[in-house]
């Protein structure tokens, strides 16, 4: 059981939330998750830690409600508990001084590009953000990503913040403009695949964190597994983050669909 | 080992040996061996209450007369823990059913679930003298087994074995499945101050996740962990040891020993074209939901597919109890697709058979080519290549071959892959010293199980790759003693 300590919407849809688990505040890595589980008869799911405070013996969530149990997870108060909460679960990532990183996040992908910006700000790389939703109120954690990213860039697809159009143009545009060595890329797993097409096109090496169905998380039972570079992985202990070249992300988007 | 003149002195006991006297061996060997009640097949499809339904007092008292109290008993030299088969079985005889539970306990942390899922036709049952020298049906040790243990939780007497006054010693255990449950239960005994750290939210490892609640309810799971409770062992569930806490972190918590059972729980796939449809999964998914995440459950959160036309990919226990789980969640064409013939089946003969009551087909000498979807991407049918069998390999079975161009199509809405799990990867990749084998295992002195490092223990399927309930508990019994001896000498 773990203590929720801080509630915040960033949207009417997406919340974020401090809990309370200090042994994960102390050992979480960017790229790391967790899986939780609300109420006995829940389910187990996973979500990216945003950001720790160790002191405090916390770690921020950021859930957007797209559905049952994302939904049941924002109907809890500070106060209530998560009956289950487990990690930090898959690999950190591989933070290095790359030189210029393109950080492209969608949607709720935003949250899971702050732990990746700052990490990747500190260890001396040009950090430039793009952040992209379908409207302006979708565009979550924009003054934490500008407190490290060097440029931050954003795109509505209906115009009403930032540039209008789709994250990839925004993709597109900086690539033309400046040398990027490395781009790193989260949210819909349909945008991750429109940026990895193109930043193939232009032969920038890509990561991408990818969000499959998963049970256990602990590489147990399968249920995560994708294909890269034509052999299977599971997401939850190879990954979440891969090679986006090498995803086949046709076949993940099908297999998000199983329980529909 | 038990030593010869222990089992002679307690079988020289004045009441073992007036029971022998009440009843001529021949007698004894003429009675039949009695029928484990059931649930009747076309019900128990419907529902999933435990299949067997336990002796009854008389049955249990009719076949603990079948035991000869054997003066040289080979069937505990079939007993990976060496219970003290006669002695429990004669305790059964003279109406001391609780003095049998006790005796079960002297050796077996868990015999509620080892009466219930010991593969006893291979083990204790297959040297018992009835098999041995009369060529007639074993002693029914495990069902007995099962009387006796079950009889101890509902009479609400449970005997908590007696624990030595604590030695302020801490020892942290990885993994709640049998090896880490019976390892922790004799550190207990011996006064260490023992706490188990578990990966998922509930406890018991492959009891809880795995085997289903038709064949070992989870009730059965609770009582053991109660009583290990009562001893003072305590439980951190969701608690991953090498991510949440790692190997220094334990020490600098003051653990002096850690025993790790951190299971075989990995999956292996055919890597077969169409294995990442929807709709195909391994066994340990399909069970998990199932078992651990109570899918079938109409509240329960979590969902399973409820295939009609579901085909399960193996001939070992987990294969039967992900075919006959498909069944009880109205598959009306649940399959068995395997390699070699039935003979070669790694399974338990009784879940075969109970598998084949239950309406289960079984496709003996096919293996999986490929499998085809629909335009969403569901699993429809299935390419199987048919096989013969040549000679035995080096596992001593008969090596299957495929038949040249003999293939058929079977339609399928659900393929459950269960060929085999590999060792859990956590712990040897992320603790430092520990030596691997390739195929995954941890490296220990058989004898102790120690591993390389001084410290640190393991047993149960991360050492043997899948294996047995018993040999798990067997290989965390070990490791206690090791474990205590290591500690007395060192510290
Ligand atoms: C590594 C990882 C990190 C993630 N981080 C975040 C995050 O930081 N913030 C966030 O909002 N979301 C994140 N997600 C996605 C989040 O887990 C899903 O949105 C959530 O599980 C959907 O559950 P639901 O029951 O509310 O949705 P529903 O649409 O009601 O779910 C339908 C069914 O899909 C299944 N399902 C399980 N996992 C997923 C999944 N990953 N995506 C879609 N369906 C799933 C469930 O079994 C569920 O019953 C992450 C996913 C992964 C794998
Ligand atoms: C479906 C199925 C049916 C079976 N049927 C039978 C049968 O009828 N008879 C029989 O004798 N055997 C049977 N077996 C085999 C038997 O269950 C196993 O051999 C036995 O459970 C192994 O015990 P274990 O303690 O080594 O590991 P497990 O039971 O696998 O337990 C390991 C535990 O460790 C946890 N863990 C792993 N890594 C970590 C970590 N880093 N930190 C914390 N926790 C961790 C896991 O979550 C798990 O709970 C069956 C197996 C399966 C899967
Ligand atoms: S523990 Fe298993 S092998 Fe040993 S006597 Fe009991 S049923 Fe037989
Ligand atoms: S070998 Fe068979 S008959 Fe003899 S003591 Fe053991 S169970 Fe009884
Ligand atoms: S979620 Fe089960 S193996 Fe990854």
């Amino acid at each position: 059981m773990n203590k929720i300590v801080g509630k915040e919407y960033l949207s009417e849809k997406v919340v974020k939330f401090e809990i309370e688990a200090p042994l994960i505040a102390k050992s979480r890595k960017a790229g790391h998750f967790v899986i939780v589980r609300i109420g006995e008869k829940g389910e187990r799911i996973p979500y990216t830690i945003v950001s720790s405070d160790p002191q405090k013996g916390t770690i921020t969530l950021v859930v957007q409600n797209v559905g049952k149990s994302s939904g049941k997870f924002c109907e809890l108060n500070v106060g209530d508990y998560v009956t289950d909460l487990v990690g930090p679960l898959g690999k950190a990532t591989h933070i290095d001084n790359f030189g210029t990183v393109l950080c492209a996040g969608g949607g709720v992908g935003i949250a899971p590009i702050l732990p990746i910006v700052e990490a990747m700000k500190k260890a001396g790389n040009q950090v430039i953000a793009i952040l992209a939703a379908r409207t302006k109120e979708l565009i979550i954690l924009e003054n934490e990503i500008r407190q490290f990213a060097d440029e931050v860039h954003i795109m509505t697809d209906d115009g009403s913040y930032g540039k209008k159009g789709l994250i990839t143009e925004g993709v597109e545009e900086i690539i033309q403009s400046k040398k990027v060595d490395l781009c790193v890329t989260a949210g819909p797993t349909i945008m991750m695949k429109f940026v990895s097409e193109l930043t193939k096109k232009y032969n920038i090496p890509t990561i991408a964190s990818l969000n499959p169905i998963m049970v256990d998380g602990t590489g147990m039972c399968g249920a995560c597994r994708v294909t890269v570079g034509g052999k299977i992985k599971f997401v939850c202990i190879d990954g979440p983050e891969f090679d986006a070249h090498q995803v086949n992300f046709d076949e993940l988007i099908m297999r998000l669909h199983a329980y529909d | 080992m038990l030593s010869k003149e222990y089992l002679h002195a307690e079988r020289n006991q004045p009441w073992r040996e007036a029971l022998r006297k009440t009843m001529k061996n021949k007698e004894r060997t003429d009675l039949p061996r009695v029928k484990m009640p059931e649930q009747p097949p076309e019900i128990r499809i419907h529902n999933f209450q435990e299949v067997n339904l336990g002796l009854t007092p008389e049955l249990a008292l009719a076949e603990s007369h079948r035991c000869l109290d054997c003066v040289n008993p080979t069937c505990i030299m079939g007993c990976p823990v060496e219970v003290n088969i006669p002695k429990f079985i004669k305790n059964i005889e003279r109406g001391e059913i609780l003095e049998a539970a006790k005796t079960l306990k002297e050796t077996n942390t868990l015999p509620a679930v080892c009466g219930r899922v010991c593969p006893q036709e291979r083990q204790c049952e297959s040297h018992c003298f009835y098999v041995q020298k009369l060529k007639k049906e074993a002693v029914a040790i495990g069902h007995l087994e099962r009387f006796a243990a079950d009889y101890e939780h509902e009479s609400g007497n449970i005997s908590i074995p007696e624990t030595a006054s604590t030695n302020e010693i801490k020892i942290a255990v990885v993994g709640s499945g049998p090896a880490g449950l019976a390892f922790a239960g004799d550190m207990a005994k011996l006064g260490y101050e023992v706490t188990v750290f578990e990966a998922l939210h509930e406890l018991g490892g492959v009891l809880r996740y795995g085997i289903p609640e038709f064949r070992l309810p989870n009730k059965i799971v609770d009582t053991e962990i109660e009583v290990l409770k009562k001893m003072g062992v305590k439980f951190e569930t969701n608690c991953i040891i090498g991510k949440t806490i790692s190997q220094e972190d334990l020490k600098e918590f003051g653990y002096k020993g850690i025993f790790i059972g951190s299971g075989a729980g990995f999956p292996n796939f055919m890597n077969i074209p169409g294995e990442n449809l929807i709709g195909v999964m391994s066994a340990n998914e399909y069970l998990t939901r199932v078992n651990l995440m109570r899918a079938a459950d109409p509240d329960s959160d979590t969902p399973v597919h409820r295939g009609k036309k579901v085909a399960v990919i193996g001939g070992g226990n987990t294969a039967m109890d992900a075919v006959r789980t498909a069944r009880r969640l109205g598959a009306e064409k649940a399959m068995i697709v395997y390699r070699r013939s039935e003979e070669e089946m790694p399974a338990r003969i009784e879940e075969v058979k109970h598998a084949k009551e239950e309406g289960i087909e079984f496709l003996t000498l096919h293996n999986p080519l490929r499998y085809e979807g629909d335009e969403k991407g569901h699993v429809r049918k299935m390419l199987l290549q048919r096989m013969r069998l040549g000679e035995p390999d080096a596992s001593g079975r008969r090596r299957p071959i495929p038949i040249e161009g003999d293939t058929v199509w079977i339609e399928v809405d659900e393929v459950i892959v269960s060929i085999g799990v590999s060792p859990n990867p956590l712990i040897p990749s992320t603790f430092t010293g520990l030596e691997v084998t390739p195929y995954g295992t941890i490296v220990i002195d058989e004898e102790t199980m120690q591993t390389g490092v001084d410290y640190i223990f393991a047993g149960g399927d991360i050492v043997r790759g899948g294996a047995t309930v018993i040999l798990a508990m067997g290989d965390g019994r070990k490791a206690a003693k090791g474990m205590d001896a290591w500690l007395k000498k060192t510290l």
